[in-house]
C-alpha cells in the first residue's frame, strides 16, 4: 500500500480516525449530551410552558408569555438591577486588584508566590458555606467583629445591622463576593505576566522607558486575552452568585438577584409552587445575556 | 539577560505591606473560623471581640457530633452502624467527589486525545458546541436537571450531583489543551509497531499528559466538594446531604449557636483546604492551561 501524504488522507483512514475518534468520545458524550445539552434545550422548551413541580412532562405550551409576564414583574425587574449592580461593581474591581496584586508579586521568589497565590485563593477554595457562615457572625449586629472595629475606631457611634439593612446588605454580599472571585484572576494573570516577551520590554528599557510605559505599552497589550477571559469568567460568576444571597439574606434587604429569584420561584413560591416554566424564562434571559457576553470577548480576543 | 539592577523603590516597600495586609485580612475569616470553633460560648458573646480563644475547648465539636447520627453508609439494604450526622455528611461528600473526580478523568482524557489528535467527521461542531456549553452559566439548566434526574430515578441520589459535573465540558477542554502537546510523531511510530489504539492511548499518550490528568482531578474534586447550589437542589433528604448541605442546615436551625456553627465550618473547609495546598501546584496549572484559548 503507497503511503498517502498527510494531508489528503485515503477514505479508508478517515473511517478509521472518524470510527476510534468516537469510541474514544463516546463515554464522556454520554455525559455531555445527557447531562448539559439535553437539560439546555429542555430549559428553553420549559420556558415556553407554564410547567410546576408537580407537572408531569412539559404542561401547556403558553407561548412567550412567560417572557412577557417577567417584564410586568417587579420583583424580577428589582432582581435584575440588583444583579447588574453586583456585576458592573465587581467586575472592574476583581480585575483592577487582582491586575495590581498579580503585579505586585509574579517577580517575587518562587516560595513567596505561591504563599500569596494561595492565600488569596483560599477564599474560594474553601467554600461558599463556610465563607457564608463566617461573614454572618463577622457582620452579625451584636457579636460582629465589623461593629467592634468600627465602634472602636470612633467611625461609627451605634451598631449597625448590615444584612438586615438595605443600604448597606448588597455592599455586604458585593464584599464576599470580591474575597472569592480574585483568587482565579490572579494566577491568570501571574501566568500572563510572566509570559511577556521579555527582550521587548528589555529594548524598551533600553530605549529609556519608565516602568509604568513598558506596563501600558507592552505588558498590557500582550496580556489582553488574558484579560477578556478574566472579564468573562468574572462576569458569569457574578451573576451566579447565590450561596451567598441564599445563606446570608434569603433575598431580603434589597439582596434580591436574578439567579435567587430562579431558585426561589422554582422551589419556594408558595402561591404558584414551583413555577419552573417562569424560572425557567429568566434562565433563558440570564444565558442570553451571558452568551451575548462571551460572544463579545470571543470576537475581540479573535481580533487581536 | 537578567532584566534591570534590583533597585528597593519607595513604592515596592509600600506595595510590599498592602500586600501582607491584604494576606492578612484574606486571611482572617479563616482564622476566625478555626479559632471560633474552639472558643467557649462565653468568648463568642463578649461585649468586646476575643481575639486569641481564652481558652481552647472542644464543646462545640461534641455538639456537633451528638446532635444528629446517621448510619456511616447504606448500599442497598446494608446498613453500616450509626455515627454523628456530621460524619456521614463528609463520608458522602467524598464519596461524591472522588467519584465524580474519576469519571471526569477517565472521560475527559479519553475525549480530549480524540479531539486533539484524530481528524473525524464532525470535529469542528463538535468543539463549538463544547465551548459554547462553557460559555453558558451551569445553574441555569439545574431546573431541567431535576426533571430529568426525577425521571432517571436518580433524584435525591449523590449520582444525580455526579453526572451533570462529569458532563461539564471544561474537563475535555483542557485535557485537549494537555493532548496537543504529544507529538504524532510517537503516535504514529506506535501505529506502525502494530500497537492498538487503546494501548497506544493507554502507554503513551496517559503518561505523557499525567500533569493535565493532575490538574482537572484536583480542580474537579474542589469544585466539586464545594457546588453547594447543584447539591441544594439535588440532595433534599438528609440521609444524603454533603457536608456543605449540612452545614448550611445546621444554620437555618440555630443560627444563634456561632460556636457550634463555626466547628461546622471547620469541619467543612479544612479537610478541603488541605487538599487545596498538597496539590496546589497541579491546580494553578490547571487554572492556566484552561485559559488558553483553542
Amino acid at each position: 500500500m503507497a503511503k498517502a501524504p498527510k494531508h489528503t488522507m485515503s477514505r479508508a483512514l478517515v473511517r478509521r480516525e472518524t470510527i476510534s475518534g468516537y469510541l474514544f468520545l463516546l463515554p464522556s458524550l454520554i455525559f455531555f449530551l445527557g447531562f448539559v445539552v439535553f437539560p439546555m434545550v429542555y430549559c428553553i422548551i420549559l420556558s415556553l410552558t407554564d410547567a410546576n413541580m408537580y407537572t408531569e412532562g412539559l404542561g401547556n405550551f403558553v407561548g412567550l408569555e412567560n417572557f412577557i409576564d417577567l417584564w410586568r414583574d417587579s420583583v424580577f425587574l428589582e432582581a435584575l438591577k440588583n444583579t447588574f449592580i453586583i456585576v458592573v461593581v465587581s467586575v472592574p474591581t476583581v480585575c483592577a486588584f487582582s491586575l495590581w496584586v498579580s503585579s505586585a508579586i509574579y517577580k517575587l521568589k518562587g516560595p513567596l508566590l505561591s504563599a500569596f497565590r494561595c492565600i488569596f485563593y483560599l477564599p474560594v477554595v474553601t467554600g461558599s458555606v463556610a465563607v457564608t457562615v463566617v461573614w454572618k457572625w463577622m457582620f452579625d449586629n451584636y457579636t460582629g467583629i465589623f461593629n467592634f472595629v468600627l465602634k472602636g475606631t470612633g467611625l461609627i457611634d451605634k451598631n449597625i445591622n448590615w444584612l438586615g439593612d438595605s443600604r448597606f446588605a448588597l455592599w455586604c454580599i458585593i464584599l464576599i463576593l470580591f474575597t472569592t472571585s480574585v483568587g482565579q484572576p490572579i494566577v491568570l494573570y501571574v501566568s500572563a505576566l510572566g509570559n511577556v516577551d521579555a527582550t521587548l520590554v528589555e529594548a524598551a528599557k533600553v530605549d529609556g522607558a519608565t516602568d509604568l510605559q513598558v506596563f501600558w505599552r507592552i505588558k498590557w497589550p500582550q496580556m489582553m486575552p488574558t484579560t477578556l477571559y478574566i472579564l468573562v469568567i468574572t462576569t458569569i460568576n457574578s451573576f451566579q452568585c447565590f450561596a451567598l444571597i441564599q445563606l446570608l439574606t434569603s433575598g431580603g434587604s434589597g439582596t434580591n438577584t436574578v439567579m435567587y429569584y430562579i431558585y426561589y420561584t422554582a422551589f419556594k413560591l408558595t402561591e404558584q409552587s414551583g413555577h419552573f416554566g417562569y424560572a425557567n424564562a429568566m434562565g433563558v434571559i440570564l444565558a442570553i445575556f451571558i452568551g451575548l457576553l462571551s460572544a463579545l470577548q470571543f470576537k475581540l480576543a479573535k481580533e487581536k | 539577560m537578567k532584566s534591570g539592577v534590583k533597585r528597593t523603590t519607595p513604592y515596592k516597600v509600600i506595595s510590599i505591606i498592602i500586600l501582607v495586609i491584604l494576606a492578612i485580612l484574606f486571611l482572617f475569616p479563616l482564622y476566625w473560623i478555626v479559632t471560633g470553633a474552639f472558643k467557649p460560648t462565653t468568648d463568642i458573646y463578649a461585649s468586646q471581640p476575643v481575639w486569641w480563644p481564652s481558652e481552647w475547648v472542644t464543646s462545640n465539636f461534641e455538639k456537633l457530633f451528638t446532635k444528629r447520627s446517621a448510619p456511616l453508609f447504606e448500599i442497598g439494604s446494608l446498613v453500616a452502624p450509626t455515627v454523628p450526622a456530621a460524619i456521614r455528611w463528609l463520608v458522602n461528600t467524598v464519596f461524591m467527589s472522588v467519584a465524580a473526580m474519576l469519571l471526569t478523568c477517565i472521560t475527559a482524557a479519553m475525549a480530549g486525545y480524540a479531539l486533539a489528535k484524530k481528524r473525524f467527521v464532525g470535529r469542528t461542531l463538535l468543539f463549538s458546541l463544547i465551548i459554547c456549553a462553557m460559555a453558558l452559566p451551569k445553574q441555569v439548566i439545574l431546573i431541567p436537571l431535576l426533571k430529568e434526574m426525577s425521571a432517571l430515578k436518580l433524584y435525591g441520589s449523590l449520582w444525580a450531583v455526579i453526572f451533570p459535573t462529569v458532563g461539564w465540558p471544561f474537563g475535555v477542554f483542557l485535557m485537549k489543551q494537555f493532548c496537543e502537546g504529544v507529538p504524532g510523531e510517537m503516535l504514529e511510530a506506535a501505529r506502525i509497531d502494530g500497537a492498538s489504539e487503546a494501548r497506544t492511548f493507554t502507554q503513551i499518550v496517559v503518561p505523557l499528559i499525567k500533569p493535565g490528568i493532575g490538574a482537572l482531578a484536583i480542580f474537579t474534586f474542589i469544585n466539586s466538594w464545594n457546588d453547594y447550589f447543584m447539591q441544594l437542589v439535588m440532595l433534599p433528604n438528609s440521609a444524603n446531604f454533603t457536608i456543605s448541605l449540612g452545614i448550611a442546615t445546621l444554620q437555618g436551625e440555630s443560627s444563634v449557636d456561632t460556636g457550634l456553627l463555626m466547628a461546622g465550618a471547620a469541619l467543612a473547609a479544612v479537610p478541603i483546604i488541605i487538599v487545596f495546598l498538597i496539590f496546589q501546584k497541579y491546580f494553578t496549572q490547571g487554572i492556566t492551561m484552561g485559559a488558553v484559548k483553542g
